[in-house]
């Protein structure tokens, strides 16, 4: 018929990124929508040409010359960090299984504070402009900073494909426009952003991006709550009545439908075995701290103790929200889910699982709203691969061009330079993949980005941050051995082996290969430092003290350079 | 390129016994703060996977399941421990370290 239900509903463990994918429905073009995005697009192109004028030097493009204040940074962190997967896929798998949902969001929340705790400002006092000036630090600088640039690339590759497909899924639905214009639109924007602006303009998406998420989500909410009294409650009492009825209208027995409705209030079969939910939970948690566009914000603040405020005010924000999807997805099982005018025929979402937080828009404040929602989910996405874009091509630019290839000799103008190409190549190349993916079940993707950077770049920062026995053997090998050992356990996994090539059977029967490559990562880093008898090594082994003081107290820290 | 001057301000730092205790200190809040934390989210998910039930009981007459201050109570947890160490950090932390390096600086 006309809607499919969202893959969500299907897909156990990767779910979330499925949110924006299956089939969605074109929708007839939607003029408010695409004024309001239009409104957006004229603001930021404006932001970028101001910023323009102040990106100068490499450290302008990299980090917005230091300059950008623990509140701002935070806000820009949330905005670089919930994608509209996270709010229209975390609302519709609250829409149709209910509880389910607050475990991602739990998982995607939890290591914030762990990024804090170890890691936050030790990277700000020993960093500049990318996470593998930390990694590298007391290192040879060309093995390390090449397996850093690879593994940013790759974690990056994964997370842009994802969100390329699902913007095309995303403003086909939302729009009405055709999936290649949307990929091109992306594409072409996130370009403008990054080579003009650099990282100032980058930011000032996000936090534009940011504000408007949460204020919309926050007046969903609270609208939501409005209609039960403010009493969650009530609005959980409503909410399993009316998957109760659905139950009997579907022909279930009266036990068994007051089950069914009930079993939203409970875990469902999200998680099935022990080992698949420790590994998925150890790969959104140590993922987090691992993202190369989340660690490069942190060299934007003027100094440790801004970079500590950023992360507070990330989690808050980041946490807040996913508070607002929880009650958004409940508002929508009774205020959408009962209204036969958001239904097909068959009692399915029109437009595709992935609506309910769309639908509940237009319930709520009509079509004015519905397209300030619809614009928000696009000025979403442009935020982040404008983010992810930005930390690719300085893996390019600053780590293999001008560390490896110039060592170090290279000049400002020419950094910018090869940033600016690269950001052309990858804008192309994402347009591209975007084209290519279209009809291919890209799901996997957004937790093989996680299992990467909790599987290689985690544990390289963890032990060349707190270990004076690392040696850049052991962290250029061991991580590369954690991605490795990442890389091909998701391939033989269910989501990629069995849903997405159809081979039968999966080798490796768990959800998430984290529980496995994360100790990987790690022993193998300890291993081979260990044996490294190299001259090399002792350099490294002797340079730990003076690292370790400048990482705790700020000494010799890049300062802001526009203050 | 930081000269034999920084090198020999970092040593006279790194040699503080004030110092050596701090960074001591900050560790230990560090690694307990993210012990918690940790913990607690495995614990989440080992009581998904091994119960349920409990998680989809009723609190008292009540529709809402234990669950969902459970749920809702962790993602409260992790604002709530980065605002105490942050506020520790800032009230404590910061100004016996400028202290030191003051004291140090040349």
């Amino acid at each position: 018929m006309r809607a499919l239900v969202g893959l969500i509903a299907l897909l156990p463990a990767p779910a979330f990124a499925a949110a924006l994918e299956g089939e969605a429905q074109r929708q007839p073009i939607n003029w408010v929508a695409i004024a309001m995005f239009v409104a957006f697009v004229g603001l930021t192109l404006w932001i970028t040409k101001a910023a323009a004028a102040r990106t100068r030097t490499a450290s302008d493009f990299y980090t917005a010359g230091g300059g950008i204040s623990g509140f701002q940074n935070g806000l820009a962190m949330a905005g670089d960090y919930m994608s509209a997967a996270s709010f229209l896929g975390i609302s519709a798998q609250i829409f149709n299984d209910g509880y389910d949902g607050l475990i991602y969001s739990t998982g995607f929340l939890v290591g914030w504070p762990i990024l804090l705790f170890l890691m936050a400002e030790r990277l700000r006092n020993l960093g500049r402009y990318t996470f593998a000036d930390v990694a590298s630090y007391r290192f040879a600088q060309p093995p390390v900073r090449s397996f850093a640039a690879v593994s940013t690339l790759l974690v990056v590759s994964f997370y842009l494909i994802a969100q390329m497909v699902g913007a095309g899924q995303l403003i086909k639905l939302l729009f009405g426009l055709p999936y290649a214009f949307a990929v091109v639109i992306v594409g072409g924007l996130m370009m403008l952003y990054v080579l003009f602006g650099g990282m100032r303009a980058t930011t000032w998406v996000q936090i534009i991006k940011a504000v408007l998420l949460l204020g919309g989500a926050s007046f969903m909410a609270l609208m939501v709550l409005a209609q039960f009294g403010f009493s969650l409650e009530t609005l959980f009492a409503r909410a399993v009545e009316v998957k109760t009825q659905a139950a009997l209208a579907d022909g279930a027995g009266a036990i068994e439908a007051a089950e069914r409705g009930r079993s939203i209030m409970a875990p469902g079969n999200f998680i099935k075995d022990p080992v698949s939910a420790i590994s998925f939970g150890l790969a959104l948690m140590l993922g987090t701290a691992g993202l190369p566009h989340i660690l490069m914000r942190f060299f934007t603040v003027p100094d440790a103790k801004e970079a500590r405020k950023s992360v507070l005010w990330a989690t808050g924000w980041i946490g807040y929200f996913y508070i607002l999807t929880f009650i958004i997805g409940f508002g929508a099982i009774i205020l959408v889910g009962t209204d036969a005018g958001y239904l097909d025929g068959q009692g399915a979402l029109r437009g595709g699982g992935n609506m309910a937080a769309i639908h509940l828009a237009h319930a709520i404040g009509g079509n004015a709203f519905l397209g300030f929602i619809s614009a928000v989910a696009f000025a979403t996405i442009l935020a982040v691969v404008a983010g992810l874009t930005l930390s690719a091509a300085s893996a390019v630019s600053h780590d293999l061009y001008a560390t490896v290839f110039k060592q170090g000799q290279a000049s400002s103008v020419d950094e910018l330079r090869v940033s600016r190409l690269t950001t052309l190549a990858l804008g192309a190349l994402a347009v591209l993949l975007g084209l290519v993916f279209e009809k291919q079940n890209v799901a996997f993707m957004v937790s093989l980005a996680f299992a990467l950077a909790a599987s290689g770049n985690f544990p390289v920062l963890i032990l060349s941050l707190l270990w004076s026995g690392c040696t850049t053997r052991g962290a250029a090998w061991g991580g590369t051995i954690g991605l490795l050992t990442a890389f091909v356990l998701t391939l033989l996994s269910p989501a990629v082996w069995t849903t997405t090539f159809g081979l039968g059977t999966a080798p490796f029967p768990y959800s998430s290969a984290a529980i496995f490559s994360v100790p990987a990562g790690f022993i193998a880093i300890w291993l081979i430092s260990r044996l490294d008898r190299s001259p090399r090594a002792a350099v490294d082994r002797a340079g730990y003290p003076a690292q370790r003081v400048r990482a705790e107290t700020g000494i010799g820290a890049f300062a802001a350079s526009d203050h | 390129m930081a000269g034999s001057a920084e090198d020999q301000y970092v040593a006279a730092v790194a040699a503080d016994p004030r110092y050596q205790a701090l960074v001591a200190r900050r560790a230990r809040l560090g690694w307990w703060l993210s012990a918690i934390i940790f913990f607690a989210f495995v614990a989440y998910l080992l009581l998904i996977a091994f119960d349920k039930a409990l998680l989809g009981a009723p609190i008292g007459d009540g529709v809402t399941s234990i669950g969902i201050p459970i749920g809702l109570g962790l993602i409260l947890l992790a604002i709530a421990l980065t605002g105490l160490y942050v506020v520790h950090a800032n009230r404590h932390h910061d100004a016996q370290m400028a202290q030191i390096l003051k004291d140090h600086a040349a």
